[in-house]
């Protein structure tokens, strides 16, 4: 117990002091991370609006298979990319594994379902009059596709932060396809893993009081947003928050 | 100003809307009631160009609507449509009321001037910073009234304006709609399950009934000279009875029904069987010992008072003479004259307040 109180205390003496390994580790996470989550957006937003605005064959299975991925296991995405992205593999080439880049590539990967679904819901949680009043205010089809997104902005913003939080949190790709690299590619939750493993209780609670800050951060941001949202746009992202 | 020839929607095997023909005159107020369910929006989104027609065509002031998407847009953008459920945009209000300027490409500084405008014809000027969604279900219209109205269109369509809100909003979305036709000559199309607004607003109505026009007409017509039993029973005709023609004398004729002779004015000759349909608030009561000399009506029986349903300020009475005869009575009327159940009353009914038509079924 005294082992536990004396590292917590060592803990935040790391963290008030700025130790720069500890800073050094917490904000590659956070760039790496904020990457990903960008990538992902980029691909996800147009996509969740191409697979919402228009009908196509197996539309609702295709959506499904999205719903299905959230909760993709983060080291079958690392173990597909580790194959794909190897030395023999078809993407060997590109020399992404373990490097910062693969790592991007990989929780955009994971986060990308999650997203793009979540991009889907908020779309089609915007009232359906709303759109026939666009179109009836003599709205083109592009026209009216903008102001619809516009009208989902906080709810895809929060869809955004949500997969920002997951890429943040996972261990799998970031170990597998980064590789706990020191100073490369080590992020807050592969530190974590090792320290613990060496039996370097401080280190690892100052880096786990980090991401802890992170989370609670993305709550207070994911709280300010959806308090200004409907009902049940609410309900679009699982539930109500206030 | 709209031709609209032939009009049917399906959805599967499900007939929404059937063959409708109708012409709506530039500069009028037609008015389109049915019960909730007939078809009524089906037909309205069809003339807004929002959805298409399954067969049928709209000749929008002589274009062919189905020409193609850019002569559909050209013509949907001459229409303003506001919809039973008021859809606001999560902006302010007056970025609420832009919309339609800001599709159709007009100048930042012709919105400036023209959203103020507009927002002072609802009455809401003074909202104007506001976000919409802070506004209330009456606001919320007189928004989309606004919104609709602010691009000066040539045709207004309401679809149930007024179906969700109380009665004080909705006599001020009544006066709205009355005040835009005044000052802009706007072609209104409008709809409504309320028989009452239909008759307060239009110039003309449609009844549609199970997604069939089933009559057109004058406010008149409509409710004095249904031309069917449906129609009858939907603007508010409660009695209908049936009998056949004994004499007719120059159009006034005697109709037997059951063992009692009504009086009513009609073409039909003797031996043909009609139906009588009489309004409720044409019929009169009077407690027998009343002198009969008292009063015009033709059509006189006596008889016990078996229902009282209240309806507001009225009281809908069924009266048993042989046959059932329903009136409408206001409740001061009742409580003076001591009317109750099991009262016997004489029952007036004068001969032109009675509408005849051959009897098909």
């Amino acid at each position: 117990m005294s082992e536990i109180i004396s590292g917590f205390y060592q803990a935040i003496n790391l963290i008030v002091t700025l130790n720069p390994e500890v800073m050094q580790i917490a904000a590659l996470s956070l760039i790496i991370s904020l990457a990903a989550t960008i990538l992902a957006a980029v691909i996800s937003i147009p996509l969740g609006g191409l697979i919402h605005f228009y009908e196509f064959r197996g539309k609702r299975i295709l959506i499904v298979i999205i719903q299905t991925l959230y909760s993709v296991p983060t080291v079958v995405v690392g173990l597909v990319l580790y194959l794909m992205l190897s030395r023999s593999g078809p993407l060997g080439v590109w020399g992404l594994l373990f490097t910062p880049e693969g790592m991007i590539l990989g929780q955009a990967m994971l986060i990308i379902p999650i997203i793009t679904g979540l991009v889907i819901a908020a779309l089609g949680g915007v009232d359906r009059n709303i759109s026939d009043t666009l179109i009836s205010l003599g709205a083109t089809g592009p026209q009216a596709i903008v102001q619809i997104v516009r009208e989902a902005r906080l709810v895809i913003l929060s869809a955004v932060i949500l997969g920002f939080g997951r890429a943040i949190s996972e261990v799998g790709v970031a170990m597998m396809i980064g590789g706990n690299i020191r100073g490369s590619t080590r992020v807050l939750t592969t530190a974590i893993a090792l320290q613990t493993g060496i039996g370097d209780f401080p280190f690892s609670i100052a880096l786990g009081l980090i991401l802890l800050l992170i989370s609670l951060f993305i709550v207070i941001i994911m709280n300010l947003i959806t308090s200004g949202l409907s009902v049940e746009s609410q309900q679009a992202l699982g539930g109500p928050r206030t | 100003m709209i031709r609209v020839t032939g009009l049917s929607r399906r959805a599967g095997s499900k007939t929404i809307l059937d063959s409708v023909d109708l012409r709506i005159h530039r500069g009028e107020i037609f008015t389109i009631i049915g019960p909730s369910g007939s078809g009524k929006t089906t037909l309205l989104r069809l003339i807004d160009l929002l959805d298409t027609p399954t067969t049928g065509t709209i000749i929008f002031d002589g274009i062919d609507a189905s020409a193609s998407n850019t002569v559909r847009l050209s013509i949907r953008r001459r229409m303003g449509m506001v919809f039973q459920k008021p859809a606001v945009l999560n902006t302010t209000v007056a970025e609420n009321v832009a919309f339609g300027l800001k599709f159709r490409g007009v100048e930042k500084s012709e919105i400036d001037s023209r959203v103020p405008e507009a927002l002072d014809i609802v009455g809401l000027l003074h909202l104007a910073d506001r976000r919409a969604f802070t506004l209330s279900g009456g606001e919320m219209q007189r928004v989309a009234i606004a919104r609709a109205l602010v691009t000066r269109p040539d045709v207004l369509i309401l679809d149930e304006p007024t179906a969700n809100l109380d009665p004080v909003n909705t006599e001020l979305i009544e006066n709205l709609i009355l005040l835009v036709h005044r000052e802009f000559q706007t072609t209104i199309i409008l709809s409504t399950h309320d028989m009452i607004q239909g008759q307060r607003l239009a110039d003309r109505i449609g009844v549609i009934i199970d997604g069939r026009m089933v009559q057109t007409g004058s406010t008149n017509d409509i409710f004095y000279q249904p031309t069917g039993k449906d129609i009858a029973r939907f603007v508010g005709i409660d009695t209908v009875l049936k009998g056949v023609v004994k004499t007719n004398d120059g159009g006034h004729a005697e109709i037997e029904i059951g063992t009692a002779l009504f009086e009513a004015i009609t073409n039909a000759q003797p031996g043909e069987k009609v139906a009588l349909y009489i309004r409720p608030e044409e019929v009169t009561l009077m407690l027998p010992d009343y002198g009969s000399t008292k009063t015009s009506a033709r059509n006189q029986l006596t008889g016990t008072i078996t229902r009282m349903v209240p309806l507001g300020p009225f009281i809908r009475v069924t009266v048993d003479c042989g046959t059932l005869l329903i009136a409408l009575i206001t409740r001061r009327s009742c409580k003076e004259l001591g009317f109750a159940i099991g009262v016997v009353v004489k029952v007036g009914v004068k001969a032109s307040a009675i509408h005849v038509l051959p009897e098909t079924s």
